[in-house]
This record gives structure tokens, sequence and C-alpha cells, in this order.
């Protein structure tokens, strides 16, 4: 039974608990950040930060909104990154939702491109081969799975105003299309059917833009490419990947090296 | 550092499943309450704590883990916060602990500056405390009012100030009331005036 | 709180004016979630739009500093309604269980006989002579003198009328800069409370608090509650929401200049003797229905005592009375900024920081500064290098030429320490060590132990004035003191057997019993600690009063006043939430405010509702006030309009200071209005904050709230460097363009308001410019509280 989590846009507050006790559970360090003009911070996702609160502003009835958006991974069904990925380190979990293997990771970086959330986040140039994706795994990190042990995400479990709901996605969607028609107006349930459906699940009081959201996210053609035309090649294919990562790696190495010796 | 630590923590595993041992004193006491498991793992000790930031009273978990790690949860029994943390309350740990070592900015001595100086320099506790009560004497005894410009007897110094209570606990509060009066002193405020 | 976090959730309608709940209580605001799944209604009133009015069903921007304007207008619109509709309200409540029917002194005037001012007034000593304020001589019985029918032109009620009939919405609306739609609804809304049954709540914090008029302002909340009938009830009263985590309970130990644990007075120099003393203090009653319980003032004050000095208090040394110190000066000259006008005067020589940072948080802090650097030396207690006490390092200063001795040391955080504190609703909660504090830092308790312990040796050794006052302090907690042992002396005992007294009930003026703090006898009895209990159960009625979670002030009893949430046959007003309810001779139930039975089945035995006045009703009239016994419109110190009602500007009884850095603006050179917050991030002066990385990271910096339009006239833009300058000192921020401030229009005339976060100074992991570089060190008439709230800048591109 897929499981998922359910965003409430109309009850969250903004406190941020869920940004920073995603760090607490997944020990990720603070980064550098600057006021850039907004209660905003950091800039974005990286993989040090895998929730980050948004804050908009928008004229409403006279006066003004103050909308609150998740950003973090949306666990897509059609997942751009998932077909992407040649090592499989990024993958559906059994629940549904896109786990990921950081041990298996080559930082080739498809996975970014091909994210239409634009959410996995590089550590390092992808060209070294040093580098390692990060992104919200849905608490299922190994050695730090509070999924695996019954618990919710600890996103969820922090969530003051109760914005997070973790649960049976088709029971959240049937939740989230309650609360959407008692909303009325333009209020929109975000996820339901985008990319064969998400597994985060969002309210909204108004259009999927107004809150930064595309409307209709697409997984680009040159990840189905990648999927259709490379994969059947098999092994061949895997091996030239592999081959060029090989390669990446050699290089990357031996720059490495060489600056060491320059020092 | 980290990856030795995760590849602990799931060989610990096996042993979360029912992560519920509680090791506090005081609450083992306390009857016809059943605790339930917070999301903190391969704990070697869990204890609850009461959030030192605003005055909502909300409830936290501390737990220690096997490597010393320090996690700081919602208490889910709580009835006030019912396991939540705003982003304050998510950072406890951090008041301790910083990625995994203690929070650097911690004062972990006693210091002393004299004056005109241009640096702290450590001091004993035993030197520190013999050092503050002569100041506190000798200010007293040397700003002493027995009695008042009206002629009644007032007994009191104001050559000695003291702010600040709000952050400790009732028992250190009553204390130090206790403490400051009996020396006489009338400048006794905190931040409920502010 | 009179009532606490959970019990929100029981609310029809709830207003936050004055403070900004969600973003300053964060995960307790969940209460404020649930009430609105149930239906009810949030009303958020603030001049700027916060992360409370983004959840908030109805949002009215009101200029800072106009509350009682505001609430004012209000309590018209109920009081119109009352004449018309009087089935809409409660009246029973309004009559009964108030003071509105008493009849007042003949000579009393007020702000629309006056011009703003009431009887009595003395422009020379800014005060009041309150005589003509009180109530009637009583009826020979003890009765009070009233008139029920509320038709007295002398009566509380009738003054009231007259008094609020000037605050029209037009008027109120010119003085707020509120919209008058909206302002409508809310005084509509909000009225529907009114109706037996229904609830309304009043949360406010700070913003009501730091104003020159700010305890009127705190006032006309509560009266306004009293006509709604919604004090003493579920999902009503008046909640303050406090700021630091045990601020409650270190107002309980009284560590303020005016009071001793338990809110039991300082002595003043004429209170010469203990029976001088609680001759002045013990209030009395000629009224049988009158419980009155400050008349067992002296049972408190004799257990406190017996605390402090044991076996040396005796009836022969008057308890150990004579080793307190006794004040002169009026008690608010002994308060914050009294205090640092005296340090920066060079009467206080040394000072003690407990876990608090003035060089950041003072009012006025450029001069607060100065005055820490002319101490002899500095004693400060913290987790961190504190701005105070890096004072000789601070941006701009000489280390060489700055004399004070500063010595700082390491304490342990709230989790490195075993211990109890109290919330906003009263809850005193123990917790537990979870770790060793860091290196050598240790907890308060064993370095305030530590010093009396040294204290002792010094005095026993060399003696001193009043030596005994020290040597004889009952101090017996061994080299490290236990929190527990402390507790159990808080609470108290039976001296005869021994045993920990059970309740404040049981206190004793005669020196059989002690108790450190009264109001905290029953929390550690002989079947323990009440405060660590963890029975998370509902509780009676279910309404979330959680009895067995933990142990809250007085006796447990977790709504107060809650005598006045049934009608005068003991039926709550409100079936569906009940507090208390007489039924089978009995009440069931929250722990009621006394056990006496209901009004009118019992008229002999029975006693008024608000027995912690001596009338037993609550006051609607006070004539205890500094400033006036009804609220009434004051500009703040720094404006910058006249007063639209009168041709009193500011409160008349607030003091006003006169050292060279007490500096005031005025509206010419400083046009606009600045206020000044928290942010859910941090917290405080900001060491607790600005020093974990974490939340550095979600608010990095110091910055500037201004509106677009204002932004616009002075060319700044978003993002870029703004400073904001008042009479005080300037400061530096990032400019924070946004659409959630709005330009008030104030009689016809554009008034702006910019807002700065108080987090920052020079010490830390994120420095920045303290916002209190710019606040005025002027208090409220009452308590002399700051007003950081409203005050003059002007603001240009850095």
């Amino acid at each position: 039974m897929a499981k998922a989590i359910l965003y409430d846009a109309t009850k969250c507050v903004a406190c941020r608990g869920c940004q920073v006790v995603c760090k607490q559970w997944n020990e990720l360090k603070a980064e550098f950040t600057e006021n850039r003009g907004s209660y905003e911070n950091p800039k974005d996702l990286s993989p040090e930060t895998w929730i980050k609160m948004e804050f908009r502003e928008i004229p409403r009835n006279g006066s003004v909104a103050w909308l609150f958006t998740r950003r973090a991974c949306m666990h897509c069904t059609d997942a751009g990154c998932v077909t992407a990925c040649p090592t499989g380190a990024v993958y559906h979990h059994d629940l549904g939702f896109v786990a990921y293997d950081k041990g298996k990771c080559t930082g080739c970086g498809y996975c970014v491109d091909f994210c239409p959330f634009e959410v996995p986040q590089l550590d390092g140039s992808r060209v070294t081969g040093l580098g390692r994706i990060d992104k919200c795994t849905f608490c299922t990190t190994h050695g730090l799975d509070r999924i695996g042990n019954g618990l919710e995400p600890a996103c969820v479990k922090t969530c003051p105003p109760g914005a997070l709901i973790y649960g049976d996605r088709g029971e959240l969607v049937a939740e989230g299309n309650k609360r959407v028609a008692a909303l009325g107006g333009n209020a929109t349930l975000y996820g339901e059917n985008e990319l064969d459906g998400l597994h985060v699940l969002y309210v909204l009081t108004d259009s999927p833009e107004t809150y930064g959201l595309p409307k209709d996210p697409k997984v680009s053609a040159a990840a189905t490419a990648w999927k259709d035309i490379i994969q059947p090649l098999g092994w061949a294919a895997g091996g030239l990947v592999a081959g060029g990562l090989l390669i990446n790696l050699i290089v990357a190495r031996a720059r490495q090296i060489r600056a060491e010796e320059e020092k | 550092m980290k990856l030795t630590r995760r590849q602990f923590l799931k060989a610990g595993t096996a042993g979360v499943g029912g992560f519920t041992v509680f090791h506090t004193l005081g609450w083992r006491s306390s009857p016809g309450t059943s605790h339930k498991a917070s999301a903190l793992k391969n704990k070697i000790s869990e204890t609850t704590t009461i959030c030192p930031y605003d005055a909502s009273g909300c409830g936290f978990i501390a737990a220690v883990e096997a490597d010393g790690m320090l996690k700081i949860e919602g208490d889910p029994d709580h009835p006030i916060n019912r396991g939540a943390a705003c982003a304050k309350g998510a950072s406890l740990a951090q008041l301790h602990q910083v990625d995994g070592k203690i929070n650097p900015r911690r004062l972990q001595n006693p210091l002393y500056r004299p004056p005109g100086g241009r640096d702290w320099e450590v001091l004993s506790w035993d030197e520190a405390i013999d050092r503050i009560a002569r100041r506190i004497k000798d200010t007293r005894d040397n700003n002493w009012t027995a009695s008042d410009g009206e002629g009644y007897v007032v007994n009191r110094t104001e050559g000695i100030a003291s702010v600040g209570g709000a952050a400790l606990d009732n028992e250190e509060c009553y204390l130090l009331v206790k403490a400051l009066r009996a020396l006489g002193l009338v400048y006794v405020e905190h931040q409920a005036r502010i | 709180m009179t009532n606490h976090w959970n019990d929100i959730a029981n609310a029809d309608c709830m207003i936050a004016i004055g403070s900004n709940p969600v973003e300053n209580h964060p995960a307790a605001s969940g209460w404020i979630t649930a009430a609105k799944e149930r239906g009810a209604k949030l009303i958020s009133v603030d001049p700027r739009f916060t992360r409370t009015s983004a959840i908030a069903d109805i949002y009215c921007k009101m200029r800072s500093g106009t509350d009682v304007a505001f609430i004012g207008g209000i309590i018209k619109y109920v009081l119109d309604e009352m004449d018309q509709y009087p089935e809409k309200y409660n009246m029973v409540y309004v009559t009964e269980y108030t003071n509105a029917s008493f009849l007042i002194n003949p000579d009393f005037e007020g702000p629309a006989d006056l011009d703003g001012l009431f009887s009595g007034y003395d422009p020379a000593k800014r005060s009041y002579d309150k005589s003509s304020w009180q109530y009637q001589s009583p009826e020979e019985d003890g009765t009070p003198k009233w008139d029920k029918s509320l038709k007295d032109p002398n009566c509380v009620f009738q003054h009231l009328k007259k008094h609020f009939a000037r605050y029209d919405v037009d008027t109120v609306c010119k003085i707020t800069g509120s919209p008058k739609d909206t302002y409508l609804e809310i005084c509509k809304t909000y009225a529907a409370t009114g109706a037996p049954g229904k609830t309304g709540t009043i949360l406010y914090a700070m913003g009501t608090t730091q104003h020159t008029n700010g305890t009127q302002m705190i006032r006309s909340y509560a009266m306004l509650q009293l006509l709604l009938g919604n004090i003493g009830v579920a999902g009503g009263g008046i909640n303050a929401l406090r700021g630091e985590s045990n601020v409650q309970g270190s107002t309980d130990h009284c560590l303020l200049c005016h009071i001793l644990p338990g809110y039991l007075k300082q002595p003043t120099n004429k209170d010469e003797t203990l029976e001088k003393l609680l001759e002045r203090v013990t209030p009395k009653s000629g009224d049988p229905k009158s419980a009155n319980w400050w008349q067992h003032y002296p049972k408190y004050m004799v257990s406190l005592l017996k605390a402090w000095y044991g076996d040396a208090a005796t009836k022969g040394n008057e308890f150990g009375y004579q080793y307190l110190p006794k004040t002169t000066k009026p008690y608010n000259d002994y308060s914050w900024i009294g205090l640092f006008e005296e340090m920066y005067a060079g009467t206080i020589k040394g000072l003690m920081c407990w876990g608090q940072n003035p060089a950041v948080c003072g009012p006025n802090v450029k001069m607060e500064r100065k005055a820490i650097e002319n101490l002899d030396w500095l004693v400060a207690v913290d987790l961190w290098e504190t701005e105070t006490a890096a004072i000789w390092k601070r941006p701009g200063v000489d280390p060489s030429t700055i004399g004070v001795e500063v010595f700082l040391l390491p304490a342990a955080a709230s989790y490195e320490k075993e211990g109890s504190i109290t919330n906003s609703g009263r809850w005193a909660q123990w917790r537990y060590k979870a770790i060793e504090p860091p290196g050598q830092a240790k907890e308060d308790l064993w370095i305030i132990n530590k010093l009396v312990l040294k204290l002792q040796e010094l005095y026993a050794r060399e003696s001193g004035p009043n030596a005994e006052a020290i040597t004889k302090l009952t101090w017996d907690y061994g080299d490290s003191p236990s929190a527990d042992k402390v507790a159990r002396e808080i609470n108290g005992y039976n001296l005869t057997t021994g045993k920990l007294a059970a309740s404040f009930g049981k206190l004793k003026d005669d020196g059989t019993t002690s108790s450190g703090n009264w109001l905290y006898c029953a929390s550690y009895t002989e079947a323990g600690n009440m405060m660590a209990r963890r029975d998370p159960s509902p509780g009676a009625f279910n309404i979330g009063l959680h009895p067995k979670w933990a142990w809250c002030w007085p006796v447990n009893r977790r709504i107060i006043y809650n005598r006045a949430s049934v009608d005068l046959d003991g039926v709550p007003w409100d079936k569906e939430h009940p507090v208390i309810w007489w039924r089978n001779g009995k009440w069931d139930g929250d722990v009621p405010d006394g056990g006496w039975p209901p009004m009118a089945l019992d008229p002999e035995k029975t006693k008024y509702p608000f027995i912690m006045k001596p009338e037993g009703h609550a006051r609607i009239f006070g004539m205890g006030r500094a400033d006036g016994p009804f609220p009434e419109h004051y500009e703040p110190w720094e404006s910058p309009v006249d007063n639209l009602l009168s041709g009193t500007q500011n409160d008349p009884a607030f003091k006003i200071w006169g050292s060279e850095m007490d500096l005031k603006g005025d509206r010419d050179r400083y046009p606009i209005v600045c206020t000044t917050y928290r942010l859910t991030e941090h917290w405080q002066a900001g060491q607790m904050t600005r020093n974990l990385p974490w939340i550095v990271e979600l608010m990095p910096e110091m910055f500037v709230e201004l509106s677009q339009e204002l932004a616009a006239e002075k060319g700044i833009v978003n993002g870029g460097r703004v400073i904001v300058e008042t009479a005080r000192g300037k400061v530096e921020g990032v400019a924070l363009v946004t659409a959630r401030f709005k330009p008030f229009q104030i009689n016809g005339q554009t008034v702006h308001q910019v807002g700065l976060p108080w987090h920052w100074g020079y010490t830390g992991s994120s420095t920045g410019d303290s916002a209190n570089m710019l606040t005025p060190h002027v208090g409220d008439a009452n308590t002399m509280i700051p007003e950081f709230k409203a005050f003059l800048c002007d603001v240009r591109r850095a």
C-alpha cells in the first residue's frame, strides 16, 4: 500500500520546525546564509538541506495573504530521477515514494537534469565523479530509517499545527479532496494525478503556480529516451556509462593528486 | 565519521524495535502511564525535559545515543505539544552539541577579565567563588544603609543589583531570591519587567 | 494566563492582540488550530501582518500604542448592544460577579468631564489622589452599596457608559488607523461571545505590556472579557502569553523589586514591624459573603520567614522580619529603568546577571551599556559569552579605558540539570538531567549555593552590618544542593509533624508551618512530587484540563476564577464545556475557587466568586491603578499625532527620567512609528539562538521590515541596507520591504510604521545591531515596563 505525506498549506504557519528537524534526524549541517529581503533561507535545497519552506506575499481581498509552501522531494510515481538514474541509487521504495541509497550514487547528475521540480542537488562537480546527490529519502536513509521502524517521517512528527500528515496515499487523496471541497474557490489538491501521482500531496488555496509549483509537471523526453532507448541496450550501454564514469574518476583523482603535490 | 556512525546504527537496528525503555527515576515513580516510543533510536538513555525557550512548556525527549550523539524531539505524550517542535525546539540539541561535538560557543570554565584587561583569563571555581564573595561582601558593607533619610531602619544595600531568573528553574529562582533578600538587596529585577 | 494552552481549543473566538502566538509560541499554537477546526474564529490585530495573521479569519491593522482606543470601541459597541438587546448578553454575570453595580463616590469625575484626566490629579507630582475613586461606604451589615438595576448614575456601569461613549467607531478608526469595515466585523464577531454559553479568549503578550499605558490596555481587555462573561469559563480568560520558559515561575518567586515569593509585598521603610506590615497589606472586608482570600496574608508571610530563618525565626523576633531590607522610594524607582538610572549615576557598583543580557535586552541600551561600563564589578552567569559580559570589547570602545571587573561563570543548560519550570498556563513541570554540562559548567543552583556558603563563612568570621540576616539564614543544602530538597522547602512543612504541608489552607501565622512560596504549597506533598506527574488523561468534562499532568498553581486549579463559569445555582453557563458543576451537593470538575456552595442555593454559606478581591467581585472599575480606574486612550510618549480624544497627550502618571541620555524624539525629525518584536527563529537577547547553526541558517541577519510605500518614498530596495534612527541611537540592517506593513491613515494623515526584531548584538555566531539602541527609557505608569513597542524614528538607505 503506497504511503504519502499530505501538506495542507492552509494550516501551515511556516515555523520551520520541519526544516530543522530534518537536519537533526538526517544529521545535516547548517549552511551559511544571508538575508536576501525575505524570511526564506537557505536560498535553495542542497545536499545539506532537504526541506525548505517558501514564503510568498500576494494581494488578497484588499489586504495581503502570506502563502507558505513546502519545497522538498515530491516523490513522483513517474519520477524522472528514477528513470534516469543509471545505478539504481534513486529508486522507488515498496511504499511508492522515491528512496535513495547514497552508496550507489556516482554523481552523474542525471537525476538533477530530469527532475521537473529541481529537487536533487549535487554536492560537487559531476565531471569529477566525486560529487554525490542528496535529497529527501522519506526518512528511509540506511541506519536512519524511521518508516521501516514504524514511525512517521521526522517532518510530519514535528509539525505543530498538523499541516503535515503521513498515511496511506489513497486515504490522503480522499482527505485532501475533502478539504479542497470545503475550502471552495480556487482551492486545489496538487499531486493526485501529476506525474501519475505524487507521494507528497498539497492542499492549496489557489492555483499551483501561485505557490510556485509547475501546473503540469512533465518528465523531459530525454529521460524517457534514456529509459526507452539506452536502457534496452542493457549491459553494453551500462558498461559504456560505467566506463565513462571511471574515466571521469581517474581524471579527477589525477587532478587531486597533482593539486596536492603542488602545495 | 558520519558513515561509520550510520553503519553502526545500521548494525544496531535489530534492537531498535522496542526502544521504549525510560531511564528517568521520577517518571517511573508516577503511576498509571505508559510511555510511547519516541522517534529516537539506538539510545543509551532517554530523558524527558521541558523546552527552555518560550513559556508554552512543551515537552521533549532528550536521547543520548551510544556514540554520544544527542537528539531531542518533541515528547508525543505531552499534552501541550503532542510531539511537535518548532524551529527552536527542533534545534535544542545544538545548545549542547553541534555536528556531534560540544557547541564551541559554550562556556566551559569560569572566566575573569581584570579592569582594563584586553582578554579573558581562566579561573578555577574556588578562585572565582572566593573573589566574587569578597566583592559582594565589600560592596555590600561599604554601601550599607542602616537607616534612611526619613529616620527609618531599612537595613539594605543599594550598591549591588541582581537581574535575571526567567531562564532558571523554580528552585534556582527561589534560592536566588532568598539569598539576595538576605544580603539586603533592593535592586532585584528580571525579564518579567522587560 | 487565567486559563492555559490546551484550553484555547474550547474557545469560540480568539483575539490575538499585542501578541503573535503563531510566531512566538508555535507549538502551543496548535490549540488555536484545534479551535479553528471546531469552527472558532481567529482575529489577529497587529500593526504588521504576521504568521498569526496568515492563518487568521480576520486581520485588522492597528497603529502601535492604540489598544485602549481599539478595545474601547468594542466595549462601546457591547454597551450599546446591551441597551438594545440585553438578551444577547449574560447580564446576570455582569451584575452579580463584577462591580458594575457598585456605587462610586459622587465626587468621582472622569476623562469625559476633565479633558482626559480623572479627578484628583496633581500635575506637579504626575500622580493622583485616589480618594474620589472609591466605593461608597457599605451598608451596616457589610453589604456593598450597589444598584443591581445598573441605573444609578453613580454606579460603575453608568460611569462606564459615559466613559466609553466617546469611543465611537469613527473616532476609534481615526486613532488606530484600522479599516472601519474590518473593525466593525471584529466588534460584531467578538461581541457574539457575550451570549451565555459562548466564549472568547484574548491572547496578549509584550505587544500590550510594553507601553507607557500598558497596564490600562490589559485592563481594557479584562473589562471587555468581564462584560462578555468570558472570565472563569473554558475557552475564555485573559491570557498573557509569556515569553521565557520560566518567566512565570521567576515572577511567582518574585525576583522583582517590589515583591517577595508568592506576590507578598516587599516591606517599605514605614513597615517598621511585622505587625505594621501585616496591618497595611492584609485587606479587610466586612461583607460576610466575601472570601477575601488575602485575609490569610499573615500565614503566608510568617511561613515564608520560617522557611528562610527556621529556628532563628521566633515570635520574639518577629520571625526574623527585621533581617529583611526595607525600601524608601516608590517601588517603581527600584525597577528595571530606575535600577539602570542608578547604575548610570554610579549608586550601584556591582551587578549580577543570571541568564540575562541587559546589554541587548534593556531599553535605551546605549545608556544601559554605559551604565554597565561604570560598574566596579560584574558577575554574569550564562551559557555563552553575552554582550553584557563582553561590555569591555563592544564595538567602538577601547578595553583599556573600561574599568569594570568581569566574572563570567559557565552555567548548565536546561537539560543538563534537574528542576521545575512554570509555563504560561501556570503548569509547574519537572524536568530531568539528560547529559552532563560541558567542561566546568555548573547548574545555577550549585553556583548560588557555593556563593552563599562562602558569604556565610565570611560573615561568621568577619561580621558586618546586619550580619545575622546572612549567618542565620537557613542554608542546609550541603555541598551540591538537590532541586528536590529545595522544591520541598518551597512547598513547605508542618513543623510540628515534620511532614510536607498539604496545601496553603494548612499554613499558619504562629510559626508552626513553613512555606517558601505559599502559591506552590501542594506542589510537593507527602504523596510525592506533583510537578513530576505524567498522566496525560484529559480529566473532568473532557475540556483538556489534564489535572494529573504536572501541577498548576494555585492548588492545581487549571482555570482560575472558575466559580464565575456557573450561574447562581452552580450550573455551567456552557454545558458543553463545563469547568465546574454543582451536583449532588458538591462541585465536580476543576478545583473550584473555594468549595462554598452556589450563591442562590445557600445564601448563608456561599461566597462571591472573585475571591482575591476584598469585595469578591471582579473590578470593571479598578481603583487601585496609578493612572485611573478606567482605561483611557493616551498616545505613546513619542507619537506622530496629537491625542484625538482629549487634550491629555500622554498617560499622566508615568515617571519621566532626567539623565542626559534619556532623550525624547520629536515628530518633525522622527515622523515614523517604530516597534520591536521577536521571531519564531530567535529568542530574546539572542545568545540562545544566535549560537545555534541550524537557527542562524534560517535567520542569519538583523533586518528591518517596512512597507513598499515607505521604501519607494525613501529609495530603499528589498534586500538592500537601511538605517533606522531615533533620538537615542541608530541601527543598520537588511531592508525587508513587504506588503505586510501598510501605511496608516490617522485622522487624514499618512503615518508609516516600521518594525525590527531585537535579537541581535555583538557577540556570538551571528552578530548585528541591537534594536534597543533605539528604544526609550520610559515605562508604564503602573509597572514601569519599558515602552519598547511604540516610539518615533526615521529611516534612510544605508
